[in-house]
């Protein structure tokens, strides 16, 4: 055996071994994964562009039928969910601001709880959590009710009828969840902070609400609020195109909505955290 | 019955192939020459496979015909933009199995056209359905979901949704099949009643195109038939026609 890396690469045996071409199998597999990647990624976009483009052209049609469908969607996306949330919101108080509060206190910091709180809460976990429960409640509702409704023929009778089938499908999804998704991460932040202050005062920790408030209010900037809002919309639009998409955009059989199902919740984690990275150069360069 | 040289022309296709709805890259039916004038009555026969619901599919202008040409009342079809929609719905498409709106009501299934297409509110559209609920005996099934109600009653409750807009033309897949007898005979009186003219279109004759898999039910109603076979659509002509002609062909078409 030679010694070192470099000579172990160096042999003729490796060297002969690195010209030869990938497995057969192997090299299908990832070409098949990556076009598969490429014309789902094609695919959305195409479905999110003709998805605004019908919000945009159709906003007024059909009015006295599709807004009723938008106030259901929002109700099912937001005011719905507001229980769960709220749980949720103590919950994310308990473990992360109620241990955090403890601890700067422990170390003599909490002077820079506010910072912290603004980072963990109302940058990060509030709009990711948020996105990620709705996804699994409604996103998922939503590609099996429509990938249910393709496969027994429901979106054809809808082409029959002259309804856009994604004016009267997709629009209310979408719009439900754009503001589902931002009014419950206003809520699960605002809860998970007054629960954190909660836990901590019962911590004991010399900390009065005046002095924690402040803190809370001295460390968000006007670009917080933006980046929030921009973040939570975002996450609305995704997790119902890629919902929509997987259950509407392709035939399905009744067989396959499971898959299509598991498919769209992955892409749309996926998505969310990409997305989120890319708020995080933002929030960097800013 | 005879035609006056003014009668329009409902569906014109000339050179037409048709693919499947699920794979549309495959060919159903080709060569199709085909020629609907107002207040005709067509039905078209094949066997379980031959094509018929493709081909109505296709009709319906739920795709595209794979080649040659196909006009609905002198419009290129498929019609998919919003300009030339009010053409689109001077025809209407019953599907076979209803494919109703499972989460609909029947009068909210039935109401749905008008709504989207009148910009009605709950109420409105509820009052206008309501006759097409009587004249189609549905009335008592009206808050119902459609899993809720039989085979039988979701079939007539498709044909009430593509009613509510008052088309002109109206094609049916397969309205028979696997019906009961009362049913069967309910909706040969109902079809033949709108063909010649019925009170809820303001007894204004309709166009009728319906598929079926037995020529034999059809033959004091309709008054022009077809068949589907080997990628074909054959004219048989009137019933009379079909008398006169090749009972063997007839025969060994409709395998009796």
């Amino acid at each position: 055996m030679q010694k070192g890396n470099a000579s172990t690469f160096d042999s003729p045996q490796i060297r002969f071994l690195l010209r030869l071409p990938l497995p057969r199998s192997l090299s299908h597999f990832a070409g098949r994964k990556l076009f598969r990647f490429l014309l789902t990624v094609q695919g959305l976009g195409a479905f999110s562009l003709i998805t605004l483009g019908v919000v945009l052209t159709k906003f007024r049609a059909a009015r006295r039928l599709i807004w009723p469908l938008v106030f259901h969607e929002t109700s099912r996306a937001g005011l719905r969910l507001l229980p769960m949330f709220l749980f949720m919101a103590a919950a994310l108080g308990l473990l992360v601001i109620g241990q955090t509060v403890s601890w700067l206190t422990r170390l003599g910091a909490i002077k820079y709880l506010g910072t912290i709180m603004v980072i963990v809460v109302v940058r990060e976990l509030g709009p990711l959590v948020a996105g990620l429960l709705i996804l699994a409640r409604i996103g998922t509702a939503n590609v099996v009710e429509l990938g249910t409704a393709r496969a027994l023929g429901e979106v054809e009778a809808l082409e029959a009828l002259g309804i856009d089938p994604v004016h009267y499908l997709v629009v209310p999804r979408v719009l439900g969840l754009v503001i589902g998704v931002f009014s419950l991460t206003a809520y699960l932040i605002l809860g998970s902070l007054l629960s954190g202050y909660l836990w901590a005062f019962l911590q004991d920790v010399p900390l009065r609400p005046s002095d924690y408030f402040r803190q809370l209010a001295g460390a968000l900037s006007g670009l917080d609020f933006a980046l929030l809002a921009l973040k939570t919309i975002a996450f609305g639009f995704i997790i119902a195109i890629v919902t929509c998409y997987h259950g509407l955009a392709q035939p399905l059989h009744l067989e396959e909505v499971s898959f299509a199902t598991v498919r769209a919740v992955a892409q749309s984690v996926i998505a969310c955290v990409l997305l989120d990275a890319l708020f995080i150069v933002i929030y960097l360069a800013a | 019955m005879e035609r006056s040289p003014q009668t329009e022309l409902a569906i014109e296709m000339r050179g037409v192939a048709v693919g499947a709805l699920r794979d549309q890259t495959l060919v159903v039916v080709e060569e199709i020459n085909w020629q609907v004038f107002a207040t005709d009555y067509w039905v078209i026969a094949g066997l379980q496979g031959a094509g018929k619901s493709d081909f109505l599919m296709m009709t319906g202008g739920l795709m595209p015909p794979l080649a040659g040409t196909y006009k609905l009342f002198g419009e290129e079809m498929p019609i998919f933009e919003d300009a030339r929609l009010k053409q689109r719905l001077r025809m209407g498409l019953v599907f076979e199995t209803g494919q109703l709106f499972n989460q609909l009501t029947v009068a909210e299934n039935i109401a749905l056209p008008l709504r989207y297409h009148q910009n009605l509110g709950k109420p409105e559209a509820r009052e206008r359905v309501q006759p097409i609920l009587e004249a189609l005996e549905l009335g008592p099934l009206a808050d119902s979901t459609p899993g809720a109600i039989g085979r039988n009653w979701q079939k007539r409750v498709g044909l009430a949704r593509a009613l509510v807009l008052k088309p002109e033309l109206l094609v049916v897949d397969g309205p028979l099949t696997g019906l009961d007898l009362r049913h069967i005979s309910w909706w040969q009186r109902f079809l033949n009643d709108l063909s010649r003219g019925h009170p809820l279109l303001e007894g204004k004759p309709m166009t009728m195109v319906v598929t079926a898999a037995d020529l034999r039910p059809w033959k004091d109603s309709a008054r022009h038939f077809a068949i589907l076979k080997e990628k074909r659509l054959s004219i048989l002509g009137s019933w009379s026609q079909i008398e006169r002609g090749s009972q063997e062909l007839v025969h060994e078409l409709l395998a009796t």
